[in-house]
């Protein structure tokens, strides 16, 4: 009885997660434009979604800006962590501080504070301008996933690569660097999943000349409902099921990452 | 066992207001084993890690093999350690471990691979080459960083609380077969702990270090049987320390008797203290017949022996024996001579004393 | 080693000047007034603050905390009892039920709330399902129904994900030790369940208050500017209004507004466990 009590309830819950999805991609097939009529099957959305310039675009863009700041953050964050590692505890809970702010505070205070400083300082908005604050506010995530591993990692380990005949050099690129790799690579996943997925900060720091795909949805929706957006939303709910099976596949513990 | 391997001479080391280190000199010679022992804070892990090249010494030098060690990077010394809590490295297997060193100085595969092998066998472990180190028990990690130290064939190794994170039995273990590989390979070990029965039990020579000063060089038995001061006689094994005056050579007072003693060169009158281990105090039940008189307040059976205080008229006595006196019994208590230890009070310690 | 610090000071600098620096612009604005791009046009003013007082602001502010707070109640009672099916499902599904919620917050968060406007919309889905069934139609989009059930939507998975961590962390021993002790479930839940679960319920009501309550994406799209809130008032000001000093005191006044809970939550979360300990 409790079980079954159990079982509908959570079918309830699955449902209102999963039953606006399943319509946006059984409507992406429907040839007919009006969101509540089935007018037979159709492609002709996904057609027109690669054809559309602005699209294909706005994903270059949106990829290309991920990837850069991924890169960028994840090494700038990994190194200033193990920096912070050994600063002393007052500089350290200083910089942790500020660090941690752009984590605390709303997308769009950070938003359009960045957006200020740039306009303030006569910085055009645009590729630049949104990468930055891409790479602004990846950092600090990458440097709280890496600066635990470090943490955890016994603190004469270095001093025991050193020990046995390795320089400094060659003790951080063959201990230090894979024995905190765990925290790097939760970092930069953090950082490439941010960085596709933002909004709001691109939306102030992003100017006219440059949209990603966030951007571009937003404007097509607050114009009204449109079957591309269907298809878009179909082909990417696909990509990420795609992307969780296999990460899932490859390690159990697939949930670390993602939280 | 006689030529001087590493030479510590004034060395100092300051953090902050500090002076964890303070201006010890220190000679180890050829195949010894040496312990740096005292209280947490005495200076011993610093002594070490100044010798393995983690900190830079503010003042003195270290020699090794006659020639200065200071400017050498860690990486550049023919030493090697075997840290605390192991420090291995968690991304790697047994065997990667083990061949770290020898991967570094670009020695060939089929080399590294005989000379691990010879010492995973030597240590214990053949079988574990492709274990994950993590996977391994207190004991067996322990083994992988003697094993990845000794690897490298260093001169000298150097040893930081290695067996503090085992259980008593598996230390005790641990103890010998250190003891047996340091014999078979001749190397140099020094040794840091803070527990005095190990260092008795392992060393040719134990140094006492207090408050970043060597209090006492010396050889086990030396250590035990002639403390040079309070602090060296508090902190290697029980003992009854008593203030006392020297009165002339060969005689000392204390708690208002005269005792004969082995002990001479004192000033006429000096105040000294007295150590009298408690297996050195016998009992005679007929109190008449003890230099002290006292009576029996607590009995504790510890296995070989009852460990008894003795109270008198002027103190507790610490007393070992393996004939038990009942609580509330009136015992008369003698010393020999020999086993009175006299020392000079708040005796200045001794750099460069040799055992 | 202290010296190895130094290789964090390039970053400290960057975040100097992306961090520090750009709060300090919102701070400055917010006590200015003036032409923006001229600095000596610029003088000190309160005019900022004083407009965030007039009533149709406060209103907007006001239903800001209000919507973002009914949404965060919502989730945590649906969400609760989620999080405790969750941790109590043999290891086997466990994993795959948590795939399950954590599968549509990979998904565009625009994307999700696009997919609502063709569910809401009055010819949307929806109301072809309830016209079909010969029920009335729904009419709560735009307006504050369609943003609240959106933030639920956006936001349920961040109130279940922590509280399940943090349940699924008890031990076991501890809930037997209560029945063993004459607990029946019910008092084992109230005393020693729930008190345990309170840092999850904390992280899990600040991961759904803080995005819900400075949201303009969800009361943009789905409330048709008729519910609007602090958000949205924020971005008017920078991109359209272009009155940079009440946009700042806004965005000042919502950052210290959530400073204050967030002190609030962390207070919980320290002070409840040690009373409910005390109790036992």
């Amino acid at each position: 009885m409790v079980k079954a009590i159990k079982r509908v309830y959570m079918g309830l819950v699955f449902l209102f997660l999963y039953a606006p999805i399943i319509v946006l991609i059984v409507f992406s097939f429907n040839k007919s434009k009006s969101r509540g009529q089935w007018g037979g099957f159709t492609f002709d959305w996904y057609i027109d979604l690669f054809k559309d310039r602005q699209i294909r675009e706005a994903l270059y863009f949106t990829i290309l800006i991920a990837v850069i700041s991924t890169v960028i953050s994840t090494i700038v964050g990994t190194i200033a962590a193990l920096g912070i590692n050994n600063m002393s505890r007052l500089g350290r809970t200083i910089v942790l501080n500020i660090n941690n702010l752009p984590v605390l505070n709303p997308d769009i205070v950070t938003g359009v504070a960045l957006m200020t400083l740039f306009i303030s300082l006569r910085i055009e908005l645009g590729f630049i301008t949104m990468l930055i604050s891409h790479i602004v506010f990846s950092i600090p995530y990458v440097i709280l996933a890496v600066l635990p591993k470090i943490r955890q990692m016994n603190k004469h380990t270095a001093e025991a690569a050193l020990d046995l005949g390795a320089t400094p050099a060659y003790a951080m690129r063959k201990v230090i660097i894979p024995e905190i790799m765990p925290g790097i690579i939760s970092g930069a996943l953090i950082a490439f999943t941010l960085s596709i997925d933002d909004f709001v900060i691109s939306f102030f720091t992003a100017g006219t000349s440059v949209t990603n795909l966030s951007i571009l949805i937003y404007s097509m929706a607050k114009r009204g409902v449109k079957p591309t957006i269907n298809a878009l939303s179909t082909l990417m709910f696909v990509v990420v099921l795609v992307l969780m099976l296999i990460i899932n596949k490859k390690n159990d513990k697939g949930e670390d990452i993602i939280i | 066992m006689s030529k001087p391997l590493i030479e510590l001479r004034n060395l100092t080391k300051r953090y902050n207001n500090t002076t964890a280190v303070d201006g010890i000199n220190l000679t180890i010679k050829e195949n010894e084993f040496v312990t740096l022992l005292g209280p947490s804070g005495c200076g011993k892990t610093t002594t070490l890690r100044m010798i393995g090249g983690f900190e830079d010494p503010d003042e003195g030098e270290i020699l090794f093999e006659g020639k200065l060690l200071n400017n050498v990077p860690a990486y550049k010394r023919n030493v090697n350690t075997v840290f605390q809590r192991y420090a291995l490295f968690t991304h790697m297997n047994v065997y990667e471990n083990v061949a770290f060193g020898l991967r570094v100085k670009k020695i060939p595969n089929s080399e590294i691979d005989r000379r691990v092998k010879k010492m995973l066998k030597m240590v214990d472990l053949e079988g574990f080459e492709n274990r994950n180190v993590d996977s391994l028990s207190g004991g067996q990690q322990q083994r992988v960083a003697i094993a990845r130290a000794l690897v490298n064939e260093p001169k000298v190794l150097l040893l930081d609380e290695p067996l503090g994170a085992l259980d008593l039995k598996l230390r005790k273990e641990m103890q010998i077969e250190l003891l047996d590989m340091q014999r078979s390979l001749g190397i140099t070990f020094i040794y840091v702990t803070h527990d005095q029965e190990e260092a008795l039990t392992m060393s040719d020579t134990v140094v006492v270090m207090n408050k970043g000063v060597i209090q006492q060089v010396g050889t086990p038995e030396d250590i035990y049987n002639e403390p040079i001061n309070r602090f060296v006689a508090g902190f290697i094994g029980e003992s009854n320390i008593i203030e006392g005056v020297m009165l002339e050579d060969y005689k000392v007072s204390f708690d208002g008797m005269v005792f004969d003693c082995v002990d001479k060169g004192f000033a006429p009158n000096e105040p000294v203290d007295i150590v009298i281990r408690p297996e050195d105090i016998r009992i005679v039940v007929n109190p008449e017949e003890g230099m002290i008189k006292g009576r029996v307040t607590s009995v504790v059976f510890k296995g070989v022996h009852y460990e008894m205080i003795i109270e008198s008229d002027t103190r507790e006595y610490l007393v070992q024996r393996t004939k038990m006196f009942p609580e509330g019994s009136i015992v008369g208590m003698n010393v020999q001579p020999a086993d009175i230890q006299v020392m000079k009070r708040g005796s200045t310690p001794c750099n460069e004393e040799e055992g | 080693m202290q010296r190895r610090g130094r290789i964090a000071y390039p970053y400290t600098v960057w975040m100097v000047i992306f961090i520090v620096v750009p709060l300090f612009l919102i701070l400055f604005y917010s006590f200015t007034e003036g032409d923006i791009h001229n600095i000596k046009d610029l003088r000190f003013s309160l005019n900022g603050y004083k407009k965030v007082l007039e009533p149709i602001y406060l209103k907007v502010i006001g239903d800001s905390f209000l919507l973002a707070g009914i949404s965060t109640l919502i989730c945590l009672i649906i969400g609760y009892p989620v999080a405790m099916i969750i941790a109590n499902t043999d290891a086997k599904y466990r994993n795959l039920l948590l795939t399950l919620f954590i599968v549509p917050i990979w998904m565009n968060f625009l994307l999700r709330t696009y997919a609502w406007m063709s569910l809401l919309s009055p010819n949307g889905f929806l109301n072809r399902v309830l016209m079909w069934l010969g029920l009335p139609k729904l009419e709560i989009m735009p307006g504050k129904g369609a943003v609240l059930l959106g933030m639920v939507y956006n936001f349920l998975p961040f109130m279940i994900l922590p509280i399940y961590t943090v349940l699924s962390k008890i031990d076991k021993s501890v809930i037997e030790a209560a029945h063993d002790l004459g607990g029946n479930n019910v008092v084992t839940f109230m005393r020693i369940i729930l008190p345990l679960s309170v840092p999850g319920i904390v992280s899990g009501i600040t991961m759904v208050f803080l995005p819900a309550v400075s949201t303009f994406v969800i009361s943009g799209l789905l409330g048709g500017g008729k519910a609007p809130l602090i958000g949205d008032l924020i971005e008017q000001q920078f991109l359209s209004s272009r009155n940079w000093h009440f946009g700042s005191a806004l965005s000042i006044i919502l950052m210290i507004m959530i400073l204050i809970s967030m002190a609030i939550m962390s207070r919980i979360d320290k002070s409840e466990p040690e009373e409910e300990r005390r109790k036992i």
